[in-house]
């Protein structure tokens, strides 16, 4: 089985939310769609599942175009960000609501029911009605309804934003392994980069209608495309600066050779947008080719075990934000000055145009 | 949204096109027909072109009772309206049994049918034997709804307020009952005055329903007659004919049937002319609020 | 501006079970606080019950020592802010900001100072005059923001998962301004959610709850190093702690004959008490992995690694538990057998549920 969108574009009332879509999903792959809201995740599903007509392109399902193919009649189902159940219905019957819907044998449903059910844990609640479970479990029920059926196509439109933290990063591991064992084409749309690391498999970047970057999301991760692909794969976003290369020197408040430096040596001269990850910025000198940054402390944020640490640069010439993502617990009062160290051979560089020039050698630069 | 195009979708309304043109184009045909010909018999009609809708437009009968008609459709809305709000305001917000009580309760006159309705004021109005006459000649009002022109209209009102109010006020708590919880809380917190709950939150989501309740409400009084004609029979002398019954006096006392087809058509323009601009000044002041009514729904 | 006390307070919606179980808890004045738990943990009510909205079943909500039980949330003074946004569609961003004003009749040159003082703060100012309705989610949770914010003297604001409805990059940026307004006006604020990275960035204490009761109250720091309950343990971390089950042997305690060196202070707790329910935890921080073993190494089994970008979480079969160690980006391992190692300290004993035998008694 495979779907294959082909030039897919579509615009309504002249505004363009999807454009030039060329996607390719396999037959039991688990496909992410990594976007902002209003990157146009939810209309691709749409597309998709036939509850939209794309303006321009194909749909086209082992090899046979379904543009025109009404919704009911293309066998694919969905999980909404809202747990949507039949409220006067017990979650058996609404498990059972799609098989009964296709004319399954008695036997075959309850068969089929109790199988789901027990893939994600309701088998207890199944006389319950939906309202009567917590949010974890109506979405569960949803859920099971969308996969009891057998689906080619099942779509989850950010179907865990609404749940606690602890309940997604459970229910996003059983996913994981759900679709392990399926032949069906899993779509999953999320705004946040980090389910998109945990959940793993193909991940699609999309910004303002368009296709960034395809590709196993720690690859995306490591070798971003362009800026725009490293800032939505990256919570928070890449500290970017503007400096220009000249034979082998960095200029950025201070000058510094490359020669050292094996990905960034061979740069020509010219100017060039770099980026470094708040991870991987320090409080102590690696003893490496580094720049060291004078900062102040704009606010010190701090979670469990890190601190989020924001900062202000100034290069004489404007002043730049930058985030610092520290392992352990460090309290600076706003307005203190620090030095930060930025290890060269972790940064990101991008040309003029934004587009991705070399990336960091992550799995070698070791410090 | 753009939903999947699909031609085809246009067969699908065709029997209900068909069902329209039977149940309304065609009759509406034949009366624009009688309208232009002056008929004595099956066999014998003539063509007349415009002239009756001249002889009715001249005529003072009508004038009358169609100046009549605007005062009453507007006295009724300038009551029903501000008074169903209220009814609606003051009805319990949670759902209980209490809730129900108050619903059934104010769906009652809407369940009575027409002529009953007329009836029953008929005897309540009554100042010998009905509660609301004999009370009101009791507090020392010379009340009279069959001698008195200004009786007789204050009943035929009152009659209408009675029997319509709820509607009003259903339509009002409906759409009360759609503002989330939340709206609530927030004001509180901004700790705004009754008033300001009102103006700012429940009046702006209340106008979608009353723009529907108003509609209802002027085609519906515009077109009374059952009422009228039972409770006062248009009377004292013409004082609560109101056009309805102008016009059945007209195409069947006096089987005039020309001038009354022409009549029929003037008046249905009429109403047709009047809810087109209410619905336009009241849907325009307030176009996304319709789109935003429809969209969350 | 107020402290905010409870005392004895429960809550039930049915009469049967109980929303909030007989809380007693002191927020002092000026500070910026958390209340952490999972969903139906009864945390929305508690916030309901401190503004004035819902009112408790027993007990008494006091500011600044006066019970205000009675007092409606008009009457308390009480800014809060909610999980879906709440805007007045009808009125344009500027008046939004200024109703909570314009209903406490201020001076109207007043009023537009403080509008424009938050539509600057919360970059609302573009957008002023456009009418509410036809913004965006997050611009009309701004909003209602901006009206929590704007009302000078309040005694506290609280906020009920304020960015639940806020894209992940446009997240940092609400909650800096949040720390940052905190820090400016000095008032009381009281923030609701299940993220415990929305409430360690946000608060300098987190109260956690669970099923009705505050099972914590304490910096991020100490939840995270010294969790009181294992559901702390469990809720606050990604992944959260490791438990395994033990029993009791003598004067140690076993698990599928491994045997773990406890300190003085936990032997003498464990001797003190007479529970079957004893668990050992450990957070997956706290677990180094080596190929060799060394003294107090434990063999464990390597099962998976994966890789989440910017660190990695090794899965380990150890005693019949599965447990996670989280280590860096560029930390290799192979399918060679692997010891665990961690300081002593790290490695906490739970009685019946209850962090016991620390040195220092986090309370």
């Amino acid at each position: 089985m495979s779907l294959v969108l082909e030039n897919i574009g579509h615009t309504v009332e002249g505004e363009s939310h999807l454009t030039d879509i060329n996607l390719n999903f396999e037959s039991g792959s688990f496909n992410v769609l990594l976007g902002r809201t209003l990157a146009g995740k939810t209309t691709l599903m749409r597309v998709i599942a036939g509850l939209e007509r794309p303006s321009e392109g194909k749909v086209v399902l082992n090899g046979k175009d379904i543009t025109d193919v009404a919704v009911q009649k293309r066998n694919v189902s969905m999980v909404y960000q809202q747990f949507i159940n039949y409220p006067h219905l017990t979650v058996w019957e609404n498990i059972a609501s799609p098989l009964k819907l296709a004319k399954l044998a008695p036997s075959e449903i309850k068969k089929r029911v109790a199988q789901t059910a027990e893939m994600l844990l309701i088998t207890d609640y199944l006389q319950r009605k939906p309202l009567e479970l917590s949010g974890g479990q109506q979405q569960r029920c949803a859920m099971a309804r969308a996969l009891v059926k057998d689906a080619q196509i099942i779509l989850f439109d950010e179907p865990l934003v609404n749940l606690d933290y602890k309940l997604r990063e459970s229910l996003r591991h059983e996913l994981k392994s759900l679709f392990k064992s399926r032949e069906s084409i899993a779509i999953y749309a999320t705004t946040e980069s980090a389910e998109a690391l945990a959940l793993g498999g193909t991940t699609c970047l999309l910004h303002q209608g368009k296709v960034l970057q395809t590709g196993p999301a720690l690859e995306q991760f490591y070798h971003p495309k362009n800026l725009q692909a490293a800032d939505l794969c990256n919570e928070p976003p890449l500290n970017r600066f503007q400096a220009s290369i000249h034979k082998q020197q960095l200029s950025f408040i201070q000058d510094i050779s490359l020669a050292n430096t094996l990905h960034l040596k061979e740069l020509v001269d010219a100017n060039y947008h770099f980026a470094i990850r708040p991870d991987h910025l320090t409080l102590q000198s690696s003893n490496q080719p580094e720049l060291v940054l004078q900062t102040v402390v704009d606010l010190a944020e701090i979670s469990a075990s890190e601190t989020y640490l924001h900062v202000t640069i100034n290069n004489g010439v404007e002043t730049l934000s930058w985030v610092a993502h520290l392992n352990g617990i460090y309290q600076f009062h706003t307005g203190v000055t620090l030095t930060l160290f930025a290890p060269l051979a972790l940064l990101y560089v991008f040309d003029q145009n934004d587009n991705a020039h070399t990336w960091p050698n992550l799995l070698e630069a070791k410090h | 949204m753009n939903k999947v195009q699909n031609n085809k979708a246009w067969w699908l309304i065709l029997p209900m096109f068909a069902l329209v043109a039977f149940s309304a184009i065609i009759p509406l045909m034949t009366v624009v027909n009688y309208s232009v010909q002056d008929i004595f018999d099956q066999n014998t009609a003539y063509f007349v072109g415009v002239e009756w809708y001249q002889e009715v437009l001249r005529n003072e009968r009508l004038h009358d009772s169609l100046l009549r008609q605007f005062i009453f459709s507007f006295s009724i809305l300038a009551i029903e309206i501000p008074l169903g709000i209220l009814v609606a305001l003051m009805m319990p917000k949670t759902a209980g049994w209490k809730t129900s009580l108050t619903l059934i309760l104010l769906a009652l006159p809407l369940l009575i049918p027409w002529n009953v309705v007329g009836t029953i004021w008929q005897v309540f109005a009554r100042g010998d034997i009905g509660l609301f006459g004999w009370a009101m000649n009791a507090l020392g009002f010379e009340y009279n709804y069959t001698a008195n022109a200004i009786d007789a209209w204050l009943t035929v009102v009152l009659m209408d307020v009675w029997h319509w109010t709820p509607l009003v006020a259903l339509l009002c708590y409906s759409g009360l009952r759609a503002i989330p919880d939340a709206y609530y809380q927030a004001a509180k917190i901004d700790r705004a005055s009754r008033w300001a709950v009102f103006r700012y939150i429940q009046f702006p989501r209340l106008k979608a329903v009353l723009i529907i309740a108003v509609l209802l409400r002027f085609m519906d009084s515009f077109m009374i007659y059952t009422e009228p004609f039972v409770l006062t029979g248009g009377g004292p002398g013409n004082a609560t004919t109101f056009l309805s019954q102008t016009l059945t006096q007209m195409a069947i006392g006096q089987f005039d049937l020309g001038p009354a087809a022409a009549f029929s058509l003037i008046y249905f323009l009429i109403v047709l002319l009047v809810s087109w601009l209410f619905f336009t000044s009241l849907s325009l002041t307030d176009k996304d609020q319709l789109k935003q009514g429809s969209a969350s729904s | 501006m107020a402290s905010i006390e409870l005392r004895n307070l429960s809550h039930s919606y049915d009469g049967l079970t109980n929303a909030i179980e007989s809380l007693n808890h002191l927020w002092p004045q000026g500070g910026a606080y958390a209340l952490l738990g999972p969903s139906g943990c009864g945390k929305s009510t508690l916030l309901n019950i401190i503004s004035g909205l819902v009112s408790p079943s027993e007990g008494q909500v006091l500011f600044e020592d006066n019970v205000v039980n009675g007092d409606s949330p008009q009457q308390r003074n009480i800014a809060q802010v909610f999980q879906f946004p709440v805007v007045y569609d009808a009125m344009t961003v500027r008046e939004n900001l200024a109703f909570p004003l314009k209903n406490m009749k201020l001076d109207k040159h007043h009023i537009q100072q403080k509008v424009m003082e938050i539509a600057e703060l919360l970059d609302l100012q573009s957008s002023l005059d456009k009418k509410a309705k036809s913004l965006t989610a997050d611009e009309k949770q701004k909003i209602s923001m901006g009206r929590g914010l704007v009302r000078e003297d309040v005694s506290a604001i609280l906020f009920d998962e304020p960015l639940t409805v806020i894209d992940p990059h446009l997240k940092w940026k609400l909650r800096r301004k949040l720390k940052e307004i905190h820090e400016k006006l000095n008032v009381t604020m009281i923030y609701v959610t299940h993220d415990q990275l929305e409430a360690a960035t946000f608060a300098d204490e987190i109260a956690v709850m669970y099923q009705g009761k505050i099972v914590q109250f304490g910096t991020p720091q100490s939840l995270f190093e010294q969790p009181n309950h294992t559901f702390v343990g469990y809720f606050i971390g990604s992944p959260g702690m490791n438990f395994v089950q033990v029993n009791k042997n003598q004067n140690e305690v076993v698990a599928n004959d491994l045997a773990f060196n406890l300190s003085t202070t936990q032997k003498n707790a464990l001797a003190a008490s007479d529970t079957s329910n004893i668990k050992l935890g450990i957070r997956p921080e706290f677990i180094k992995l080596a190929n060799q073993a060394t003294a107090n190494s434990y063999p464990v089994d390597i099962l998976s690694v994966e890789s989440f970008g910017a660190f990695k979480i090794v899965e380990v079969r150890f005693a019949d538990e599965t447990w996670f160690v989280r280590v860096g980006e560029f930390d290799q391992f192979d399918a060679t057998p692997h010891y665990m190692t961690f300081e002593p300290t790290r490695l906490k004993l739970y009685l019946d549920d209850y962090l016991a035998g620390e040195e220092t008694d986090f309370e």
